[in-house]
C-alpha cells in the first residue's frame, strides 16, 4: 500500500494500517498460494464497468494522536463540556453510572464477544441476559422478558405488532397522550401497512389517561407509566376497565426506575409491558443507544420478538444457557418471523443488569426515593419563583410547568446562563408552547435545582 | 485419545463455576452509594396512596460491588472474544475493535449529550454525523446517507419503506419484493412486515442470481429486489448490469444489503451498479464492538429520488456553517428510532473511518479478499468447495466429506472450540446444505490464518480416523455441549421466587 500510493513509510506509520494484520512480504506470499499474479486478479469477479479504480474522496487520514485530538475538539462543542446544568429527560434520563458498571462492559469477552449462537463459548453473555430477564420480570412483575430490542420506541412498535398477532385482526389501537410523542412515532411508522387505526386518549386536567370505553375493535390499549408528563398512572384502575374486552393492556415505560415505587404493571393486568432501560448503567450518549425491552405473559411467549436466552443442561449434566425459542425468528422463520430484529442492545443490556444487581433489593427503591424527593423539591422551587405546575396527579422525577411564555425562547434564555431547564414542549405540541418538562434526578445537587429556580425566575420576570 | 481431546490452543486453567448472581445473594450487603439527601424526603404512600406502592422488590439480590465485579468477571471468563483471536464467521466481519473507539466514545461531550439539547448546544455531535454521513456517501457513491437506523436490519425496514412509499408517492401499487434463496432471513422477514409479499429467486450453479429466472418473475407488481452483494456466497453478482437494468425496467428498484460492504471498500461502490438503498452495518464493516450481540448501527445510503422520504429529523448545514436538525420533512416515513440513532456507534465508526483515508480502507478490503482466498485454498482439498471460483471476503464450504463419516457441520464448529477458535458461521446460507461459512476479515495474520487452516484440515482426519471425537466435541470449553432441544421444550427462561400473579 505504501509503496502504491507513493507516501512511503509514513503512510503505514500514520494510518489505519496498524490495525492490518498482514505485512508486505505476506501479502505475496498468499497471492502466490491462491495462484493469483496481483490483487487485482482477485477482484476480477467485479465487472470492469462497476469497479471503482479511483480513489474515494475521503478526509485524510489520521494518526491516533491526531484523531483523539480531532474527537475532542468536537466533544467540546458540546454542552457537557462546557459546564451546562441540565434537566433534560423526556426518555433519556441523567442518572448516575457507577464505576465498575463500565469497566466491567469494557472487558473483551463482553465487548467484543459475538451473538451467542455457539452457546459453548458464550456463556457469559448468555448467563447475563438471563439474569438480565429475571430481573426485569422481577421489577415489572411479568413472567417472560426478551433479551432487548433496540429502544423504547421501538418495543412499543414491537408491542403493538405483537398485540395484534395476539388477537389475530385489524382494528384500533387507543394510546395515552401521555405517551411519549417519539415512541408513537416510530410505532406509527411500523405499523404504516398493518392496517392499524389509532386514536389518541386524552389526559385530564389532573394528568392521568382518561379511559374510554372499550369497544370490540380495539386490539390494544397503550398507557406510558409514568407518563410523558411525568404523571404516575392510575394502572390498576385503567387495567380494571380493560380485562375482559378482549384487548391487550399494553404498558410502557421510559422510566423503568419509576416501577421500583410503583404497584407492578403485572398487578394491574397488563399483557404487555415494555420500555426503555437506558436509566439502569447507560449513558446517554445524545441518545443511543439505548436499551429497549419486552416482557410479556407465560401464555404468550411464542408471539415475542427478539431473542431469549434459556436455562438447559449440557452433556455432562451441568446447567447452562442456550438462545432459545428460536423458531419465532427470522433467522429460522424467515417472512413468517415475530419480528426483522436480528442485532440487539446486548452490551446495553449487560449494564443495566449489572447496574441493577449493585443497585439490589433495597437501592434500588432508596434511588428511586431520592429522585421523587429532588422532582418535588424542584417542582416547588418552580412554583415558588411562579412557573405553574401544569398537572395535580402525583409525580415521579419529572413534571411539567407552564412559563407563561415561549419554552423554547426560556430554554434559549437559561442555557445562556448555563442551565438547560427541561425540554420545551412546543416541538411535539403547539397547544403546549409555554411548558416545559423538567427532569430532577440523584444527579442534582440542592444547589443546582436552586440555581434552576432563580434562573427561571429570572428569565420569566 | 485423551491427547486428541486437549490442545495447547484451548483455554484451561482458572475457569470457575459460577451460579447466579441471585444465589449469591445475603441479606444487608449493598453495592451502590447515594449522596445525602439534601431535599425534604417524601413518602410515596403520602402522595400516592398506599394501593399505588410496591413495598418491596422480591427477588432482586443484596450483593456488595465485590460480589458483582467477581461475578461478572467470572462469567465472562466463559466469553470467546475478539482480543483473544480469529471469529471466522462468514458475514458477520468480526474484526478487531481499536481500543481508541472506546475511548473516543466515552468523551464527556459525546457521553453526556442529550438528544434534547438545544442545536447550537450540540454542535460538535451534529458536525460528527454531518462528517460521518459525508464519508459514507464518498464510499457508497451514493448522494445521500440516513443514519438514522440502529442496526441492519433496522435499516432494511428503513429502506424498504422508503421503496414503498416512493411508488405510494407515485400512485403506483406494487406488491411484490423479489429475493435470492441465498438472502438472510432479515430480507423476506422485512418485506413481509411492509406488507409485501417476498418472491423467492433462485440461484444457479455458479452461486449467483439465474438472471433468466429473475428477468421472469420481474414484473409491474415488482416494487423491489432485495440483493446481498457480494452476495452471501462472497461471490460478486457478475452480471450485476443486467440485474439491475432488469429490476429498474420493470419500474422496481434496487434494494442492496450492506452486509458484506468490506469486501469492496474502495474497489466498487453500490451507487454505481444500480443500488437505489444501500445499508451499511457500522458494527461490522467499521468495527463498532459486537458486543455479544449489539447494539449495532445500520445507516442506509440512497438514491436522490428516495431523499424527501427519509427518517427524520435530519442533519442540515445552514449557509453560515452551523449544524442543526431538521425535522419539517413531510414526506418523511417517519422515525425509527426513539431519537436519532445509535451516535456513540456513529463515533466510532467515524474515528474507524478518519483513521484508515482512502487508501487505508482500500486495503482493509485488498487484505479481507485475499485472506479469503488463502483459506479457501488452503482448505479446498478438505473440505468440499461447491463454487470454486475466486471469492471475496468469505468463503462457504459443505460438510459433505465429513458427513460421510458421520460428522456434521455442527460437530466440526464445536470441535473448533476445542482448537481455540470461535467456529465459523453454519448451516448458512441455506443454498448450501451443511454450510460453513468463513469470514476471516483482514485483521487475522498469516500465521492465525494457517493455524485455522491446520486445526480444520485436522478436524477433517479426525472425522475420518476418530469421528466421536468430533461428534462428541467440544472438550475442553468449561461447558461440554449444550442441549438446545431441552431448552426448547421445557423453556425456563428466568430465575425466580414466584412472580405476582396476574392481577386484577
Amino acid at each position: 500500500m505504501a509503496s502504491e500510493s507513493g507516501g512511503g513509510v509514513r503512510n503505514d506509520m500514520r494510518g489505519g494500517g496498524r490495525y492490518l494484520s498482514l505485512g508486505r512480504d505476506e501479502r505475496a506470499e498468499m497471492l502466490a498460494v491462491v495462484g493469483a499474479g496481483s490483487i487485482d486478479d482477485l477482484f476480477e469477479p467485479v465487472p470492469e464497468a462497476v469497479r471503482f479504480s479511483g480513489l474515494l474522496q475521503l478526509q485524510p487520514q489520521m494518526a491516533e494522536q491526531e484523531l483523539l485530538g480531532h474527537l475532542q475538539e468536537l466533544s467540546s462543542r458540546n454542552a457537557p463540556e462546557q459546564g451546562a446544568v441540565s434537566f433534560l429527560g423526556a426518555g433519556c434520563n441523567p442518572h448516575y453510572v457507577p464505576a465498575h458498571v463500565d469497566a466491567l462492559i469494557q472487558r473483551q469477552e463482553f465487548l467484543t464477544a459475538y451473538t451467542p449462537y455457539q452457546a459453548e463459548v458464550g456463556q457469559g453473555t448468555l448467563q447475563a441476559i438471563f439474569e438480565f430477564q429475571s430481573l426485569v420480570c422481577m421489577l415489572t412483575g411479568m413472567e417472560v422478558c426478551n433479551a432487548s430490542v433496540y429502544d423504547g420506541a421501538s418495543s412499543v412498535a414491537e408491542a403493538v405488532l405483537m398485540a395484534r398477532r395476539l388477537t389475530r385482526r385489524p382494528g384500533k389501537v387507543l394510546y395515552s397522550a401521555g405517551l411519549h410523542p417519539n415512541y408513537l412515532e416510530v410505532t406509527r411508522t411500523y405499523a404504516t401497512y398493518l392496517e392499524i387505526e389509532f386514536e389518541e386518549m386524552p389526559v385530564s386536567d389532573d394528568g392521568c389517561t382518561e379511559i374510554p370505553e372499550i369497544g370490540d375493535d380495539v386490539i390494544a390499549v397503550v398507557l406510558q407509566q409514568p407518563s410523558f408528563f411525568g404523571v404516575v398512572e392510575d394502572l390498576r384502575s385503567a387495567g380494571s376497565r380493560i380485562a375482559d374486552t378482549g384487548a391487550k393492556f399494553i404498558v410502557a415505560t421510559a422510566e423503568p426506575l419509576a416501577l421500583a415505587l410503583t404497584a407492578t404493571p403485572a398487578a394491574a393486568g397488563a399483557d404487555i409491558v415494555v420500555g426503555e432501560l437506558q436509566s439502569f448503567g447507560n449513558g446517554m450518549n445524545f441518545g443511543g443507544p439505548l436499551v429497549g425491552f419486552m416482557a410479556c405473559r407465560d401464555r404468550d411467549k411464542r408471539n415475542l420478538p427478539g431473542r431469549l436466552a434459556g436455562e438447559t443442561v449440557d452433556a455432562d449434566g451441568k446447567r447452562g444457557y442456550v438462545l432459545t425459542l428460536s423458531t419465532r425468528e427470522q433467522h429460522i422463520r424467515r417472512a413468517k418471523a415475530t419480528s426483522n430484529i436480528c442485532t440487539n442492545e446486548a452490551l446495553c443490556a449487560l449494564a443495566a443488569c449489572i447496574h441493577m444487581c449493585s443497585l439490589g433489593r433495597h437501592g434500588l427503591t432508596a434511588l428511586a426515593r431520592h429522585n421523587l424527593a429532588k422532582a418535588s423539591y424542584a417542582r416547588e422551587a418552580l412554583v415558588a419563583v411562579g412557573a405553574r405546575a401544569v398537572y395535580s396527579a402525583p409525580m415521579f422525577n419529572e413534571f411539567v410547568i407552564d412559563v407563561g411564555s415561549d419554552a423554547a425562547a426560556v430554554v434559549g434564555a437559561c442555557a445562556a446562563k448555563g442551565i438547560i431547564p427541561g425540554v420545551a414542549l412546543g416541538r411535539f405540541s403547539p397547544q403546549r408552547a409555554s411548558q416545559l418538562l423538567v427532569c430532577a434526578t440523584e444527579v442534582h445537587p440542592r444547589a443546582q435545582i436552586d440555581r434552576l429556580a432563580a434562573v427561571i425566575g429570572e428569565v420569566m420576570a | 485419545m485423551s491427547d486428541a481431546r486437549t490442545n495447547p490452543n484451548a483455554r484451561q486453567g482458572q475457569l470457575k463455576h459460577e451460579g447466579l448472581i441471585f444465589e449469591r445473594s445475603s441479606a444487608g450487603r449493598v453495592g451502590f452509594s447515594l449522596p445525602e439527601l439534601d431535599v425534604p424526603e417524601v413518602d410515596p404512600v403520602a402522595i400516592w396512596g398506599a394501593d399505588a406502592v410496591r413495598d418491596d422488590i422480591a427477588g432482586f439480590p443484596e450483593v456488595s460491588e465485590v460480589d458483582v465485579v467477581r461475578h461478572f468477571t467470572r462469567i465472562s471468563q466463559h466469553n470467546y472474544g475478539i482480543d483473544l483471536g480469529l471469529h471466522p464467521l462468514g458475514s458477520c466481519t468480526m474484526k478487531y475493535n481499536p481500543k481508541l473507539h472506546e475511548v473516543v466514545a466515552r468523551l464527556r461531550g459525546f457521553a453526556g449529550a442529550h438528544p434534547f439539547l438545544p442545536d447550537e448546544q450540540s454542535q460538535g455531535a451534529l458536525e460528527l454525523m454531518w462528517n460521518l454521513e459525508r464519508e459514507l456517501i464518498q464510499i457508497t457513491g451514493m448522494p445521500h446517507v440516513s443514519l438514522q437506523p440502529a442496526a441492519g436490519a433496522q435499516g432494511e425496514l428503513t429502506g424498504i419503506m422508503m421503496i414503498a412509499a416512493y411508488h405510494g408517492s407515485r400512485g403506483d401499487a406494487r406488491t411484490k419484493v423479489l429475493i435470492p434463496d441465498s438472502a438472510h432471513g432479515t430480507n423476506p422477514a422485512t418485506a413481509a412486515f411492509c406488507g409485501l409479499e417476498p418472491v423467492e429467486v433462485p440461484s444457479n450453479q455458479q452461486g449467483t442470481i439465474d438472471i433468466e429466472a429473475l428477468r421472469a418473475a420481474a414484473d409491474e407488481h415488482t416494487a423491489a429486489l432485495m440483493l446481498t452483494n457480494p452476495n452471501t456466497l462472497g461471490l460478486f453478482e457478475e452480471r450485476i448490469d443486467e440485474i439491475a437494468a432488469i429490476i429498474h425496467d420493470a419500474g422496481g428498484l434496487i434494494y442492496c444489503d450492506g452486509a458484506n460492504l468490506n469486501a469492496i471498500l474502495g474497489k466498487a461502490r453500490p451507487g454505481d451498479f444500480g443500488a437505489d438503498v444501500f445499508h451499511i452495518n457500522m458494527h461490522k464493516t467499521f468495527t463498532t464492538p459486537h458486543g455479544g450481540g449489539g447494539p449495532g448501527c445500520g445507516p442506509v445510503a440512497l438514491a436522490e429520488h428516495l431523499e424527501p422520504f427519509r427518517p427524520r429529523p435530519v442533519v442540515a448545514r445552514d449557509s453560515n456553517g452551523t449544524f442543526r436538525l431538521d425535522h419539517d420533512r413531510p414526506q418523511s416515513i417517519g422515525k425509527v428510532h426513539g431519537f436519532y440513532g445509535n451516535f456513540a456507534m456513529m463515533v466510532r465508526g467515524y474515528t474507524y473511518i478518519r483513521a484508515h483515508g482512502a487508501i487505508g480502507l482500500r486495503q482493509i478490503a485488498e487484505d479481507a479478499v485475499l485472506a479469503a482466498n488463502y483459506l479457501k485454498e488452503r482448505l479446498k482439498k478438505d473440505y468440499e468447495l461447491p463454487h470454486d471460483r475466486p471469492c471475496m471476503h468469505e468463503v462457504v464450504f459443505s460438510d459433505r466429506k465429513q458427513k460421510l463419516h458421520g460428522a456434521t457441520a455442527m460437530d466440526i464448529c464445536k470441535r473448533m472450540m476445542d482448537f481455540g477458535f470461535h467456529p465459523p458461521t453454519v448451516y448458512f446460507p441455506l443454498v448450501v446444505p451443511g454450510a460453513l461459512m468463513i469470514e476471516p476479515t483482514e485483521t487475522v495474520s498469516r500465521q492465525e490464518l494457517d493455524e485455522f487452516a491446520d486445526a480444520l484440515i485436522a478436524i477433517a482426519r479426525e472425522c475420518e480416523e476418530d469421528t466421536e471425537v468430533v461428534t462428541t466435541a467440544p472438550h475442553t470449553t468449561y461447558h461440554r455441549r449444550l442441549d438446545e432441544t431441552q431448552a426448547a421444550r421445557r423453556p425456563v427462561l428466568r430465575w425466580g421466587p414466584a412472580v405476582e400473579t396476574c392481577g386484577p
